[in-house]
């Protein structure tokens, strides 16, 4: 078993698929919170396989477009300073910022450099020691272990010329967000599998029973993410509103307890705004007082300088799911991942991008 | 950024410092070096999940072979549904 060509298996696919048929009787509204579940629900056209009474909306699980522009514009005002080197996943550089992304910066002379894991910032800052090495620290609970290690190690190592621009969140205090929202019309969640292998799904039983709503923690190929569909409506068709695991192979209840006490150990959870949605109580990560050295924000001084957002776009709506990518006005012909307006057309995780790529321009069904 | 395929452990480095713990990880062909600081106790030949670098879970191969022995169940009972008069 390889654990993924299992999982893509069309035959079984479509057993779930029927299943589901079989068992709905009246609309449902279900977001999949994670925009890697998003992607493949529109890669693999899983919509086109539910039924008309099931709607699929998108959340706000995409760290790169849920980033605030003033963090951008405070990255590439790092880049920008000579002798700096800011080193980032490699979606965060086509995002534009108020006047420019972190590629233009680059374009300019900047130094960023795209790592795939935090420790290789840390192994950048280590060779030059004369140099500013600055990581830019996004993502959810997933990449919050290996941000924290990387932390822990500059401070063992004593690497003072390593900072950290810190823009970590985090799922459940989104998901009691979306779900306090006057317009919410989300019935159900598929919770995050691969964040909930950090974290566990603990948090998320209060959830479940303060809002009645079910949540099924959902892994990320095709077959998961139709069996936690089919899970969630079975719960919804008889009255249940329970946290349900269908990514048993990766996710236990209490998650990893190694990659959580690294996390507790250098961060603390914060307020925290959203891009397109705003503050959020508690939902993201700062360094611990112990930690504050590595702070890029405070190293540099750095200062918001009235984020200038594009009045065309509506990514806001999209990551709570009020509105489908095509809905916006400048989809597919001012906004394109050419020529992105907003964050969710960049991402390899963002709906538009998703929507963009796959083909559905105009409608959810094809 | 929470995309990830399982990789099977395939090298393992030990550490005095349990959070330098490290090995090589194979995702179908492709070999990376990878963190196993939050893993101490996967082995090699152990499938797991990597993100930016830190193997976070081992994949449980009972608890993936649950679906597939529901899915056949089913098939057998539809089956034996349509062969009933």
């Amino acid at each position: 078993m390889k654990f993924v060509d299992e999982y893509r298996d069309r035959k079984a696919v479509d057993q779930v698929a029927e299943e589901i048929r079989r068992t709905v009787t009246r609309p449902w509204t279900i977001m999949e919170v994670c925009g890697g579940q998003t992607h493949t629900i529109l890669k693999s056209g899983l919509e086109d396989l539910l039924p008309p009474e099931i709607t699929l909306v998108h959340g706000p699980g995409c760290p790169v477009c849920v980033t605030p522009l003033e963090l951008i514009d405070k990255a590439v005002a790092i880049a920008l300073r000579p002798g700096a080197i800011l080193c980032s996943f490699g979606d965060m550089l086509r995002v534009p910022g108020s006047t420019k992304s972190l590629f233009d910066a680059k374009a300019e002379g900047a130094d960023v450099r795209v790592v795939y894991s935090p420790v290789d910032a840390v192994k950048v800052a280590r060779e030059k020691p004369e140099r500013q090495v600055v990581f830019f620290a996004v993502g959810f609970e997933t990449t919050a272990p290996g941000n924290a290690m990387a932390v822990w190690q500059a401070a063992r190592e004593g690497l003072e010329n390593f900072s950290v621009l810190v823009a970590h969140v985090l799922v459940p205090p989104a998901i009691e967000a979306i779900l306090s929202a006057p317009a919410c019309r989300v019935q159900a969640f598929l919770a995050p599998g691969h964040v909930c292998t950090v974290v566990g799904f603990e948090q998320y039983e209060p959830i479940a029973q303060r809002y009645r709503v079910p949540i099924v923690v959902t892994g990320f190929e095709p077959l998961d993410l139709l069996e936690g569909t089919r899970m969630a409506v079975a719960q919804l068709e008889s009255g249940r509103a329970e946290v349900e695991n269908q990514y048993s192979r990766a996710v236990t209840r209490k998650g990893n307890r190694a990659a959580q006490k690294v996390v507790a150990e250098v961060f603390e959870a914060a307020n925290r705004q959203w891009r397109g949605i705003g503050e959020i109580p508690g939902s993201g990560l700062r360094l611990r007082e112990t930690y504050r050295r590595f702070d890029a924000e405070e190293r540099f001084a750095l200062t918001a300088a009235g984020a200038i957002e594009s009045p065309e776009c509506i990514s806001g709506l999209v990551l709570q799911g009020l509105k489908k990518p095509f809905e916006c006005p400048a989809f597919g012909t001012k906004c394109t991942p050419e020529r992105p307006l907003g964050a969710p057309m960049v991402s390899s995780e963002g709906a538009c991008a998703a929507y963009y790529l796959y083909g559905r321009h105009r409608h959810g069904r094809v | 950024m929470c995309l990830a395929i399982p990789g099977k452990i395939t090298e393992i480095t030990e550490d005095a410092e349990p959070a330098l713990r490290r090995g090589k990880v194979d995702f179908a062909g492709v070999k990376k070096e990878v963190s196993l600081a939050f893993l101490p106790d996967a082995a090699i030949g152990d499938y797991v999940l990597v993100h930016a670098g830190f193997a976070l879970n081992t994949v449980d191969e009972d608890e993936a072979r649950k679906i597939f022995a529901h899915l056949e169940e089913m098939a057998e009972l539809e089956e034996a549904a349509g062969d009933a008069p």
